[in-house]
């Protein structure tokens, strides 16, 4: 069965992220959004794989990210949410 | 004889091999990465460029490379490896040197002349290098970023070999160019003979492009 991992990479919380920043007081602040407290930005890799079930798609999207250093473990965080493909 | 490794991408390759091979002096040669054999020379230079495009992240996908596991061989063996701008992203990737290289502060690619201040004596590239030397940058992901353990055992082990400072020698917010951590520009590993710099001593060794000083810096490599 055909699953969609979407990986999403972002910086980790010590690590400034300047286009976040940007994003958040050049064009949201200063244009009629100043509720607009933090914008991070981040990385989303939509994966489609084949799988058995959707824990196994999330496994190997697991070990994908950790094997390949798809997120650096230096300086970046990541979250999966995985959900069948259509 | 030195290596000079070029990956799709790279683009400083043959600025590199002119340093080393037509001022220098030096027997090098230029590799394409999938002919890489780490036991065929004494050095080897991973030069700047944008290797895969700078997909997912500057140098993860060279790091993952055949040529790259000859040269954590050749590491290992105690021979002289350099990353220069691209090629210490790439090695920062390897995890040969620790920390990460993100996207300049201003977000903008940063291209000038800086000043460097030698800060580490552990480093073998820098055994020529006075205290300071003047070189070009031209980057966009060279804010070196680690985690204060890591900065630590940098500080400790003597592993910060070049920092960006001013025309006084000062370690200043306006001189840091991407908004490094500790203005740090280059570092080695712990055994001194991996190197890594954003800055560009390649294209600072004729006087007609500006001047000399990285001559200091890659006259070590034989």
């Amino acid at each position: 069965m055909k699953y969609i991992a979407e990986l999403i990479i972002e910086p980790k919380p010590a690590a400034k992220d300047p286009e976040g920043e940007t994003i958040k007081r050049d064009l949201m602040n200063k244009n009629g959004f100043a509720m607009v407290e933090s914008v991070r930005s981040a990385k989303l890799l939509k994966i489609t794989l084949e799988a058995k079930n959707e824990n196994e798609a999330r496994a190997i999207a697991e070990k994908m990210t950790n094997d390949l250093r798809l997120a650096n473990p230096v300086a970046q965080n990541y979250s999966i949410v995985v959900r069948p493909s259509k | 004889m030195i290596a000079v490794i070029r990956f799709p991408g790279s683009n400083c390759d043959m600025d590199m091999v002119h340093a080393l091979g037509d001022v220098l002096k030096r027997k090098v040669k230029l590799v394409w990465h999938r002919e890489f054999k780490g036991g065929e020379f004494d050095v080897v230079v991973l030069p700047g460029g944008f290797t895969y495009g700078d997909h997912l992240r500057a140098g993860i996908i060279a790091a993952f490379s055949p040529a790259m596991k000859e040269v954590r061989e050749m590491a290992k063996e105690g021979k002289p490896v350099l990353g220069v701008c691209n090629g210490f992203q790439i090695l920062t990737e390897t995890g040969m040197l620790p920390g990460s290289l993100l996207r300049n502060d201003g977000l903008n690619f940063v291209c000038k002349w800086i000043r460097l201040k030698k800060t580490g004596g552990r480093s073998l590239f820098a055994r020529k290098v006075e205290d300071f030397v003047s070189v070009p940058i031209a980057h966009n992901e060279g804010r070196y970023f680690i985690d204060e353990k890591g900065l630590r055992e940098l500080e400790q082990n003597d592993q910060i070999v070049f920092k960006y400072v001013d025309a006084g020698g000062n370690e200043t917010y306006e001189s840091n160019p991407n908004g490094s951590l500790s203005n740090i520009a280059g570092i080695c590993n712990p055994e001194g003979n991996v190197m890594g710099m954003m800055p560009h001593p390649e294209r600072a060794c004729e006087e007609i492009l500006g001047g000399k000083d990285g001559l200091k810096i890659l006259e070590v490599l034989k």
